[in-house]
Parts: C-alpha cells; structure tokens; sequence
C-alpha cells in the first residue's frame, strides 16, 4: 500500500475529483447543485434560487426541482463511491478523471419520489445511502431535508444500472 | 396554487399555459403547454445544452423529465372535471425506459385517470421526436387534491 500524502494535498486530490464529477454534468449546473465532502461522505446542496420555485403562492420548490435533486445526490454518491478507491490508491488521477467520469456514469433505471412536505423557499440538503450496489445494478435511498435533518421535506428510492467496464 | 381550471377546449387551455407560465421553475424550463382536456395535459419541453446529464452523448437529464412529467401530472389533476383549486404531488415513481434522443423536443401526456375526495391519480408518458420507438418515461403519481376555493 502507498503511504498517505500529506493531508493538504490528499484534501486538495479528493475536492478537485469531487468537483470534476460534479461540473461534468450541465444539469447540476443549471440547478445549482454543488457537494459538501466529509471524508467519502458526500451531502448534496440545492442552493435556493426564485427559479426551482412550482408553487409561488406559498411558495414552494417545484416538485420536480425536488426530484431532480435527489436524483442528482444519488448518482454523483454512487459514482463517487466507485471511483473512491482508484482514486485513493492513485490508479486515477483528476486530470484523467475529466475524460473517465461521462463514461462511467450510472444509469438511472426508475425513481420514487416521496414527498413529505412543501419544500420552503430556501437551501435543501440531501444524502444518500447505497443499499446495494452489485457490478450491473444498484438500489440507492436518498434522505432530502431543508432546516433540521430529522424533519426530511423529501425522499427517494431508485435503481441504477452500473457502467459496464470496456 | 392555480384557480380553476377545468373547463373545455380553448378555455382549457387558455388556464393551463396560465398555470404553467406563472410557475418559475417550468419558465427555467422553457415548458409549454400543447393540449388540454378534461384530466387531460401535453406538456412539452425543448432541448437545451444546460439540461445535458450526460456530457459524453447529450442525452437529457433523468431531472429535467422528471420536472416535465410532475408538472404535467399537477395540470392533469387541476384539469379535472372534479374541480381541483390546487394540488401537491406527494409520491411519483418514474421509470426511464430508453435515452431520449439529444436534440429532439420532449413531450408528456398526463392523464388523470382516479379522483378520490382528496387524492388523485395520474399516469403519464413523455416521448421524443421518434414515438414509434416507445416512451423515454412513463410515471404513476398520487397528488393532493383540495376542492376549497382559493381564499
């Protein structure tokens, strides 16, 4: 095993992968998705913006923003966690990464959405937890929340169909 | 949410585009609204390069279909004869059964097919420009259904 870089630059390795992943995709741009890293763990960040609004009488986020961002959470959590390992143990590079990510992205096979309550004009959260993940599916949960995370606004459950490797 | 909007033909939809364009998400979307009826909407949506999921072929986002289908599904359930004032999604399971084709309109036909006293329940199917090769997505959904008017 290789011995561990100095924390800065393990730190610095780890963020730059996180956010190649994540600026790969249009999408998480264009909702303003951005992740908070802990470790492996990552938390997905809807940044409240007048335009994820469906409800402008309450107002309300648009269902659909919802559902899309925990969507969002739980591919970029499961490609994550199959590309941590290369990545710690230097088989991939972050420069490398940028031409690998599109390639390995999973594939989303179906999604329920659980909607518990209005979510409130304002940031939301979101993580999600790989409940199985074999070499061609995966099924991930996904736990949406705004102000305090045991009061959840919205959750998920999909499936996803793995990249397969060349 | 929206004020009554079942009715027919031109009035129909005259009340859905109303909807749909008062809703900023479905502007950040560039939705627009195709058909209406009783319990019936065609929602459709233009591609664009910011709502790609994945760079490497340009295929849409599963998200931005998934905001199509609900906002269909909402416009479906407040076009009903049953006289819906609003309306809230509270469960929507999609399954996406092929990539939708890069560069071609995206278009959801949501149908409310059940009312109960406070629930409705929609089907829906979006298609690219190649219907014959079968749906992109279909959904089922439960939605909230309030008949008190709008204070």
């Amino acid at each position: 095993m290789t011995r561990p870089g100095p924390i800065q630059i393990v730190k610095q390795r780890r963020d730059a992968a996180l956010r190649t992943l994540v600026e790969a995709v249009p999408y998480n741009r264009f909702l303003g998705v951005a992740f908070d890293r802990r470790g492996d763990e990552l938390t997905g960040v809807l940044r409240y913006d007048e335009a994820l609004i469906g409800n402008p009488a309450l107002p309300a986020l648009h269902g659909g923003a919802t559902a899309a961002f925990l969507e969002i959470t739980a591919v970029t959590t499961l490609t994550w966690a199959m590309l941590w390992p290369d990545l710690e143990a230097g088989r991939l590079d972050v420069a490398e990464l940028r031409g690998v990510v599109p390639a390995r992205l999973p594939k989303t096979i179906d999604l329920t959405v659980d909607y518990l309550r209005a979510g409130l004009p304002r940031d939301a959260y979101a993580r999600a937890r790989i409940n199985r993940a074999g070499r061609r599916y995966a099924s991930v949960h996904v736990e949406g929340w705004q102000d305090n995370r045991d009061r959840l606004f919205a959750q998920a459950t999909g499936h996803f169909l793995m990249p397969q490797p060349e | 949410m929206a004020p009554r909007m079942a009715g027919t033909g031109d009035r129909a939809i005259e009340a859905a585009r109303q909807f749909v364009a008062s809703l900023p998400h479905c502007r950040a979307l560039g939705l627009s609204v195709d058909a209406a009826g009783d319990g019936t909407a065609t929602l459709s949506m233009p591609y664009a390069a910011a709502l790609v999921g994945d760079p490497a072929t340009g295929v849409i986002h599963g998200g931005a279909i998934s905001a199509l289908m609900d906002t269909s599904g909402g416009a479906a359930v407040l076009l009903h004869p049953t006289g819906a004032t609003a309306t809230a999604t509270m469960d929507l399971r999609i399954d996406y059964m092929r990539a939708a084709e890069p560069g071609q309109r995206i278009t959801a036909h949501a149908k409310c097919h059940h009312v109960t006293r406070n629930v409705a329940f929609v089907r829906a199917e979006a298609f690219d420009e190649m219907p014959d090769k079968g749906p992109v997505a279909v959904a089922n959904g439960a939605f909230t259904l309030d008949r008190t008017p709008a204070p």
